[in-house]
C-alpha cells in the first residue's frame, strides 16, 4: 500500500482527533467539480518481485555492447567502493545541507570535492556542482557577462568544434536574457581557427570558449588564444575533461594570467553512463568573481564553541534569498554524483587519474592505428588527440554502424548531421576499459564490413 | 552523533593510493606525442590515500548526516517520504547502467519503453497533454516552462508580454526563473485567508502578461480555493498559467493542475515520486502541457512508432524551446521515479494525496492541542501546515530557529524555517504520506517538551543543539573570512 503504515485503528484515532468522519472529508475545500474522476492511465500496482521481473527483462533487452562511443560521455573502471558509499541512506536520503548541524557529512564532502576540483583545475574557488557540462557551460556564459564590467557587448564566441549538444543548450539557457553567441570555425587540422578571430580584433567581446580537448579530441594552442582573449578585455571560459587534466595543462595556468572560468562534465570521475544521467557539472573560478558564480558554495567556520565546521555560504547570491536579482535560479544540483566523484578522486590521486589518462590515450592511438589500417579509413585530422578521434570512411557512416551494431559492437558516432562538412566522419573513442583484444575484433569487423559493401 | 572527522587531506601520505583500483604504469613514450606546451607541470594536489581509509573516512562522514533513512524529516515543501530501496536496486541493474547515452535506439528499447510509460503515467496524474523530461530539478523544470510560454507569445507576435506574476508567497525559484527567461517578475499579495487577491491580480494583469506562476496548495500550506477565478482572468488577459509541482504530493490522485486550467506545470519527481534527495540533487523537474504548448516541449521526448521507441528531436518539434542538458536529463532519477509509479499504480496514486493530508491534519490538530499557533487556524491543512511561534519569540525570547535547532537534539530534523517569509517566526511542516503515527506523536512530545523547556530553561533551547557533531556555525565570518578549500598552511 504505497509505503503507508497506517493500521485501520490509527486512521481510525487520527480522523477522531481531527473531528472528521472520512479521509474524504479533509478534501472539502476543493471545489467538487475539480475533483479527478479517473487515473486511468495508470496502471494497477506491481509488488517488488513483478517489477523486479520487469525491469530485469526491459535491462536484458537493452543488452551489453562492446562500445566504442564518446562524445562527452565515456566509459571508465568505477571502484566498487564508489557507489556503495554512495548509495547509503545518509547520503542517498538526506536533503540539501541547509540544517547545517545535522548535515556534516554532506558538507564536508561537498568542501572536499571543491578543494579536489580547484585543484584539478588550477583554480582558487569551486561551486557544489551544477546540472551537467552543458548547462554549466550556459551558466559560465552568463556568469562572464556578469562577471565581465568591461564589456557591454554579452557577445560570447563559441568554437564549432565545442560539442553540439553543448552549444543548443548555451543557446536555449541564455538567448532568452540577451546573450549574444557567435560561432568560430575550426581550421582543417580540426582546431579553432585563428584566422577567423581576426574580424574581432578591435570588437567588445565578453568572453571567449576554449575547450580542450575540443569535440573531434584535436588539443587546441590554449595559451595562444587564453592570452589573444585577455589581451581584449575578454573573459576566457574553459570547458575541460577532468580526466584529461590529470596530463593536460590546467585551465589556470593557460597563457599568461590563467583561464577565468573553467566547466565540464564531471561524469568521467566515478559516474556511470546511465543513459546519459545523472552526471554532473563542475565549475571553478578565480577568488574575484567568486560572488558571481551560480549555485551552492560550502565554506569552512567556527561553530559557537570555536570548532570547526561546514556550513553553505555566499547564499546572498542565492534564488531563496535573492529572488529575482539571484545569479541562477539553481537550487537543487547533483550531490550525490558529487559525493561519488569526491570518493573516485580519493581512491584514484593524482597517480591513478594520470595512470587512467594515459592508458585512455595510448588505447585510443592504438584503436585508430588499428582502424586506419582498414582499407577505406583515415584520420580526418592530423595532429595531438586525446581520448577521441574522427575517422574519414569511403562511404556513408550509418549503415556501417548498423552493420557493426548486428555483431555487438558500437562503432562511434557518425557525425554526418551534426558536422555535413567533414563527409563520411565517424567519431571514435577508446578509454582504459578497452583491450588490445577488443580493439582486433572491432578492427576486423570494420574490415569485413566495408568490404562487404564494397562487394555489394 | 559521532564526533567530528578529519578532512581525507590530513590522511594523505606521500606514496600511499587504493593503486588496486589503477590501471597499470606505461612507459613515458605513450605520451611521447602530447606537445609539452600543453602538459601538466605539477601533478594535481590530490589525497594520497588507501582504499579502507577512504571508505572509513566517506563511511563515517555519512554519519554526521541526518537522512530519511535514519530520522523523521518534516521539511516543509520537501515532500522527504521514504525512497523505496527497490527503485534504486532496479535502476542501477549493470545494462541501464553501462547504457552510452547516444546509443542506438534498437539497443534502449527496454530503457526507452520504460521512459515513454513514464510521460503517458504523468500525464494521467497531472491531466496534461504532454511530458517531457529532460529537465534536471524544479527550478530547471520552471526554466523551460516560462521559456515555453515565452515561446507561445512569440510565436503569435505577441511580442510585449515579458511580466510574470507571482504571489508575494512564491518560492524563490519562481522570480529568478522570470529573470532567467528575460521576464520581469509583479509580485501580488495575498489575503489573510490565504487565497490570491483576486482584485490584486485583476488590477496587474494586461496586454504586458505572460503568465502567473502559482503553487496550489501554496506555500502557505492551503488549497487556493479559487483557481477556477484566477484562471479565467489571467487566461482573458491573454497570459498563461503555470503551476509549480512543489506541492504536487497533497493533492496527488484528487485534483489534477490540467483540469484546474494550468497551461504548463513542472512535477518534482525527487519529491512526489519519491527519488531521492541525494544530499542536494540530482532532482528531475519533468514539465508537463496542455494543447498550446505541445509544440515547445524541450527535446528530446520519446515517441513510440507502432512497437518501436524512438527519440523524437529538432525535425519533429520544430518550435521546441530546445535543448536543456546534452542528453536526457537525470535517466537514472527518472528510471527510479519510473519504478516507483509502477510499484504504487493507479490504486497508490490515490492515497498519496489522502494519506499525506490526514497526517498533516492529524499533526497539525495535535500541535494545535498542545498549545502551538497554527498560522491559519481556520483552514484546513493540505500536505503541510504552518505552525508559527511569534507568541512564544514574544514571551520567551525563543524563536523558530531555535525550537528548531533544538529538535535536532530530540533526534528529529528541523522543519523548514523562515519560508514562507510573509508569516513571521514559521515552521512549515509536512510530514508525508510514509510516516507512521508513531512517530508523529513522538514528534509532538518532542515539540510539548521543548515548549516547556522554552518555559523553564530557556537557555537549553537557545543555545541548541547540544548533541549534534557541531555547535551553531558562525554564519558571518563563513561568508566573510572565505575558507571554500583545504590548504595545509591554514591548519592549527
Amino acid at each position: 500500500m504505497a509505503f503507508i503504515p497506517h493500521t485501520a485503528a490509527d486512521v481510525a484515532a487520527m480522523l477522531a482527533t481531527i473531528g472528521v468522519r472520512r479521509i474524504e472529508d479533509l478534501f472539502d475545500e476543493i471545489p467538487a467539480e475539480l475533483r479527478v474522476k479517473s487515473l486511468a492511465g495508470v496502471p494497477a500496482a506491481l509488488n517488488e518481485m513483478e517489477i523486479g521481473r520487469l525491469m530485469s527483462e526491459r535491462a536484458r533487452r537493452d543488452g551489453l555492447q562492446l562500445s566504442f562511443l564518446g562524445a562527452g560521455a565515456y566509459e571508465h573502471h568505477i571502484p566498487a567502493a564508489v557507489w556503495a558509499i554512495t548509495t547509503r541512506g545518509e547520503f542517498y536520503s538526506a536533503y540539501t545541507p541547509y540544517q547545517a548541524e545535522a548535515s556534516q557529512g554532506t558538507l564536508q564532502t561537498i568542501y572536499e570535492f571543491q578543494t579536489m576540483i580547484a585543484r584539478l583545475t588550477a583554480m582558487q574557488v569551486a561551486n557544489a556542482s551544477m546540472y551537467e557540462g552543458a548547462s554549466a557551460t550556459a551558466e559560465a556564459a552568463l556568469m562572464a557577462v556578469r562577471a565581465n564590467r568591461k564589456s557591454q557587448s554579452a557577445r560570447i564566441l563559441l568554437p564549432r568544434s565545442l560539442h553540439p549538444h553543448y552549444r543548443s543548450v548555451a543557446h536555449a539557457t541564455a538567448a532568452n536574457q540577451g546573450l549574444r553567441f557567435e560561432e568560430l570555425p575550426f581550421a582543417a587540422d580540426g582546431t579553432l581557427d585563428r584566422s577567423a578571430l581576426a574580424r574581432y580584433e578591435s570588437e567588445d567581446i565578453t568572453a571567449l570558449v576554449i575547450a580542450q580537448p575540443n569535440f573531434f579530441g584535436r588539443l587546441e594552442e590554449v595559451d595562444a588564444l587564453t592570452d589573444w582573449a585577455h589581451a581584449r578585455q575578454a573573459l576566457v571560459i574553459a570547458v575541460v575533461n577532468p580526466t584529461a587534466l590529470a596530463l593536460l595543462k590546467p585551465p589556470g595556468e593557460w597563457g599568461a594570467r590563467g583561464a577565468d572560468i573553467a566547466v565540464g562534465e564531471g561524469q568521467p570521475l566515478g559516474v556511470p553512463l546511465s543513459s546519459g544521467g545523472p552526471y554532473f557539472g563542475f565549475m571553478t573560478t578565480r577568488l574575484e568573481h567568486v560572488r558571481q558564480m551560480p549555485g551552492r558554495i560550502v565554506g569552512r567556520t567556527l561553530d559557537v564553541a570555536g570548532h570547526e565546521g561546514f556550513t553553505l555560504t555566499l547564499q546572498a547570491r542565492e534564488q531563496h534569498i535573492r529572488r529575482a536579482r539571484a545569479t541562477s535560479n539553481i537550487c537543487t544540483n547533483q550531490g550525490l554524483l558529487v559525493t561519488a566523484a569526491t570518493i573516485y578522486l580519493s581512491l584514484m590521486g593524482a597517480q591513478g587519474l594520470a595512470r587512467t589518462a594515459a592508458a585512455c590515450h595510448a588505447r585510443s592511438r592504438e584503436l585508430v592505428a588499428a582502424l586506419t589500417r582498414v582499407a577505406g579509413v583515415r584520420q580526418a585530422f592530423a595532429g595531438a588527440h586525446f581520448h577521441e578521434t574522427v575517422l574519414q570512411l569511403d562511404r556513408p557512416v550509418a549503415p556501417v554502424l548498423k552493420a557493426l551494431m548486428s555483431r555487438g559492437i558500437l562503432g562511434g558516432l557518425d557525425l554526418s548531421a551534426y558536422y555535413p562538412e567533414l563527409g563520411h566522419a565517424l567519431l571514435v573513442c577508446a578509454t582504459e576499459t578497452k583491450t588490445s583484444a577488443d580493439i582486433e575484433r572491432y578492427r576486423n569487423a570494420l574490415g569485413e564490413v566495408l568490404q562487404a559493401a564494397r562487394a555489394a | 552523533m559521532s564526533a567530528r572527522e578529519k578532512v581525507i587531506f590530513e590522511y594523505s601520505h606521500p606514496g600511499r593510493g587504493a593503486s588496486d583500483q589503477w590501471p597499470h604504469e606505461l612507459p613515458a613514450s605513450a605520451l611521447a606525442d602530447l606537445p609539452a606546451q600543453l602538459r601538466r607541470a605539477q601533478p594535481p594536489l590530490l589525497p594520497e590515500v588507501g582504499e579502507l581509509e577512504t571508505v572509513r573516512h566517506f563511511t563515517r562522514l555519512s554519519q554526521l548526516n541526518f537522512s530519511i533513512d535514519t530520522h523523521f524529516y518534516p521539511l516543509g515543501s520537501c515532500t522527504m517520504k521514504y525512497n523505496p530501496k527497490a527503485c534504486n536496486q532496479y535502476a542501477m541493474l549493470p545494462e541501464f547502467l553501462a547504457r552510452h547515452p547516444l546509443a542506438p535506439e534498437s539497443h534502449g528499447q527496454g530503457f526507452l519503453e520504460c521512459m515513454y510509460e513514464l510521460q503517458e503515467m504523468l500525464k494521467a496524474v497531472t491531466g496534461m497533454q504532454g511530458v517531457a523530461l529532460s529537465p534536471m530539478a524544479g527550478a530547471h523544470g520552471e526554466f523551460a516552462g516560462v521559456a515555453m510560454i515565452r515561446a507561445y507569445h512569440r510565436a503569435r507576435g505577441d511580442l510585449a508580454r515579458n511580466e510574470i506574476i507571482v504571489p508575494e508567497a512564491a518560492h524563490g525559484t519562481n522570480p529568478a526563473t522570470a529573470t532567467m527567461c528575460g521576464c520581469v517578475v509583479r509580485e501580488i499579495p495575498v489575503e489573510p485567508s490565504g487565497d490570491v487577491d483576486l482584485e490584486a491580480l485583476r488590477a496587474a494583469v494586461g496586454p504586458h502578461t505572460a503568465g502567473i506562476m502559482l503553487t496550489n496548495p501554496s506555500t502557505l500550506g492551503v488549497f487556493e480555493r479559487r483557481i477556477a477565478q484566477v484562471a479565467q482572468v489571467v487566461h482573458e488577459a491573454g497570459g498563461l498559467l503555470y503551476y509549480d509541482g512543489a506541492n504536487l504530493n497533497a493533492i496527488l490522485g484528487k485534483v489534477r493542475p490540467g483540469d484546474m486550467g494550468f497551461d504548463v506545470i513542472h512535477m518534482n519527481l525527487h519529491k512526489t515520486f519519491s527519488t531521492p534527495h541525494g544530499g542536494g540533487g540530482p532532482g528531475a523537474g519533468a514539465v508537463g502541457v496542455g494543447a498550446r504548448l505541445l509544440p515547445f516541449l524541450p527535446i528530446p521526448l520519446v515517441g513510440r512508432d507502432g512497437e518501436r521507441y524512438r527519440w523524437l528531436s529538432e525535425s519533429d518539434l520544430p518550435q521546441s524551446i530546445g535543448r536543456l542538458s546534452a542528453f536526457m536529463g537525470n535517466a537514472g532519477v527518472l528510471l527510479r521515479a519510473y519504478i516507483y509509479m509502477r510499484l504504487l499504480g493507479r490504486e497508490g496514486m490515490h492515497q498519496v494525496g489522502e494519506y499525506a493530508t490526514l497526517n498533516a491534519n492529524y499533526l497539525l490538530k495535535r500541535l494545535q492541542a498542545a498549545g502551538f499557533d497554527a498560522a491559519y487556524p481556520q483552514r484546513r491543512a493540505s500536505h503541510e501546515f504552518i505552525v508559527t511561534l511569534k507568541r512564544q519569540a514574544r514571551e520567551l525570547n525563543v524563536t523558530a530557529m531555535d525550537v528548531a535547532k533544538r529538535l535536532l537534539d530530540y533526534g528529529f530534523h528541523a522543519p523548514t524555517t523562515y519560508f514562507p517569509l510573509l508569516v513571521p517566526e514559521c515552521l512549515l511542516i509536512e510530514p508525508t504520506e510514509t510516516e507512521s503515527k508513531d512517530v508523529l506523536d513522538a514528534f509532538v512530545a518532542a515539540m510539548l517538551q521543548i515548549q516547556q523547556e522554552a518555559e523553564q530553561e530557556p537557555q537549553r533551547v537557545t543555545s541548541a543543539p547540544h548533541t549534534m557533531p557541531v555547535r551553531r556555525l558562525d554564519d558571518v565570518r563563513a561568508a566573510r573570512q572565505l575558507d571554500l578549500t583545504w590548504k595545509p598552511t591554514a591548519q592549527p
